[in-house]
């Protein structure tokens, strides 16, 4: 289990330098626990299993297992005629190839029947250093035009693990970001709750407030915690669902700190960031909003903490950029 | 000489009452709306004609009764003829057939699932249906139903790379249950299919995808009934037929002239001629 679970490639992985747990290919082990009394859900792949964590479901259900070869167009089509016909599919493949090849049938053989499906979209934003054909940097932005359409940008395992099963009780279309391998838990599985379209209070602070999405939600707790030492006082709201994006929660949020930050893996324009200003402006509230997110070009090949770093998306940074704020 | 005019030169049996009655009905519904594809529905009248009548298990009065075969229009801007069989079985009422195209009206210009009923996949963009197929298929087969899968496909529509993708697909899992039925009327958009993108040899390229191949002449009720009656042609395999057909079968314009594929405007000329030669109006 433990070595066919292990995500292989890419060389993502590398070592964490902090004290927090992992759980090793969080999504494969919730989705095989939540299958055990769900028979109507299948999965599927486009010939990404070993590197989208889904192993573990073929392993335990191998008759409902079906990789319908490097063709992403025919996974979200076929996971649609699977849905159509009472199951509920899982679609693992990569953001880049889910997002970019395969629109119009998410959007049409999907959404527009508003059908069943969930797909798992591997290497979210800035999460591998095999440049810019790999790296899913703007796929919130594509995956939140869609009508109808639930867009997950999860935190931790813990938050992997919730939303695997949330999504599967909610009737209709999903995309999930999906991090994979040895994930770091940041949310505390006995008291987080995951719900599709809740943003949620991480941490409470006056000075600066950060609204934060996916993997930088980890940065943004980290940064709040270095930044409480020198007398600053940092909250953050984890919105983890971009569509329904839950507006009531920023708005307070805003309301209740001096200064506002967005943090997103993604670039940052057409994602949580510009969700943020709309919210803001829609309802009139006057409040500077920096974003930390990509900049709107491709992103080079390298490390990916080096990266991470020198787009100012390390807890490190993120501590830097709000320090610089205020 | 093209495949369409050894299939002129051939010929299919005269259209009998029931086939002129279908085109008229498709012809009054573009006159009512003032646009729609009328090519593109006039070459598929037999194939539909056929599934719907002598094929297809299906309940009009119960549209999504959990073992009916399924029939997806994958060229979704054929749609008219899939509304013309649809309606004359019952599935909605024949009336609704002039509000095609109209603000609030049940009928698009492009089929939508969960809107009209019988129709089984949203399509318009073409190369989602034979995927959508695939999922169809392997679910049915999952929960051991013997109910059966046709996916009706443009030859244009085969230009899309998708559709290969999903016949690779059909093979591997040996989809037996599925039958691709293409409307090979040797036209697309922009002019014959022999010179937009080349498609032969066609029943080689299925063949080779994994798929056992026969082939029929798509205005001819028995010939297509003896080859649709008998699917799966081979165990284990997914079945296509190519239906031999000829865009705008039935009026006499039409008929492969790739100015009608999208037809708005009709002159009262042309439809006193239409009406004539279909003895509707």
């Amino acid at each position: 289990m433990a070595e066919q679970a292990r995500t292989l490639a890419m060389g993502q992985d590398e070592a964490r330098q902090d004290a927090r747990g992992i759980v090793e290919a969080p999504f494969g082990r919730a989705l095989v626990d939540l299958a055990r009394s769900r028979p109507e859900i299948v999965g599927l792949t486009a010939d990404l299993g070993k590197y989208t964590d889904i192993l573990p479901f073929r392993d335990a259900f191998p008759d409902r297992f079906f990789n319908v070869g490097m063709a992403e167009q025919n996974l979200v089509a076929v996971a649609a005629g699977l849905a159509r016909t009472g199951k509920i599919p899982y679609a693992t493949t990569y953001g880049v190839f889910a997002t970019r090849r395969a629109y119009d049938f998410i959007a049409i053989a999907c959404a527009h029947s508003a059908l069943d499906v969930k797909i798992i979209a591997g290497l979210p934003g800035l999460t591998t250093g095999y440049g810019g054909t790999h790296q899913a940097i703007e796929d919130l932005a594509l995956m939140r035009m869609i009508p109808g359409l639930v867009v997950i940008d999860p935190c931790d395992a813990t938050e992997i693990a919730q939303a695997t099963a949330a999504i599967a009780d909610h009737p209709g279309p999903v995309y999930m970001r999906l991090l994979r391998g040895n994930v770091p838990v940041v949310l505390d599985p006995a008291a987080y709750r995951f719900e599709i379209g809740k943003a949620k209070v991480l941490r409470e602070g006056r000075d600066v407030g950060v609204v934060s999405t996916g993997l930088m939600t980890e940065r943004a707790l980290d940064a709040a915690a270095a930044l409480a030492g020198r007398g600053l006082s940092v909250g953050v709201l984890h919105v983890s669902t971009l569509k329904p994006f839950d507006a009531e929660a920023v708005a307070g949020f805003a309301a209740s700190v001096d200064r506002l930050v967005s943090a997103e893996n993604h670039v940052a324009g057409g994602g949580l960031g510009s969700l943020v200003a709309e919210c803001l402006f829609d309802r009139g509230i006057a409040k500077k909003l920096h974003r930390i997110g990509l900049p709107d070009r491709f992103i080079e090949c390298g490390s990916v903490p080096h990266l991470q770093a020198r787009f100012g998306l390390t807890s490190q940074r993120v501590a830097e950029t709000i320090a610089g704020l205020v | 000489m093209t495949s369409a005019g050894i299939l002129a030169e051939t010929g299919s049996p005269p259209l009998d009452a029931r086939s002129k009655a279908l085109r008229s009905t498709v012809v009054e519904a573009i006159v009512a709306a003032g646009r729609g594809h009328l090519g593109p529905a006039m070459s598929l009248i037999e194939i539909m004609r056929t599934l719907y009548d002598h094929v297809l298990r299906v309940r009009p009065e119960e549209p999504l009764w959990p073992e009916r075969d399924r029939c997806i229009l994958s060229k979704g801007h054929g749609c008219l003829a899939l509304y013309a069989i649809l309606a004359d079985k019952g599935f909605f009422p024949l009336e609704t057939l002039a509000t095609f195209c109209g603000h609030d009206s049940i009928l698009g210009g492009h089929p939508e699932f969960g809107i009209v009923p019988g129709v089984e996949a949203s399509t318009g963009a073409l190369g989602h249906g034979l995927s959508i197929g695939i999922g169809r298929a392997l679910a049915l087969r999952m929960r051991g139903s013997k109910a059966r899968i046709f996916v009706v496909l443009g030859d244009g529509e085969l230009n899309e790379g998708s559709v290969w993708e999903a016949a690779m697909a059909a093979s591997k899992h040996k989809l037996d249950s599925l039958t691709a039925v293409v409307d090979y009327n040797k036209f697309q958009s922009y002019g014959p299919t022999s010179e937009v993108l080349e498609l032969e040899p066609l029943a080689d390229k299925w063949r080779s995808f994994g798929f056992a191949v026969s082939e029929a002449d798509g205005h001819d009720v028995s010939d297509l009934r003896r080859a649709l009656e008998k699917v799966p042609y081979r165990a284990g395999r997914p079945s296509v037929l190519i239906c031999h057909t000829v865009k705008g079968k039935g009026v006499p314009d039409a008929e492969s002239n790739a100015d009608w594929h999208h037809k708005n405007k009709l002159t009262a000329n042309e439809l006193t001629t239409i009406r004539s030669v279909l003895g509707g109006g």
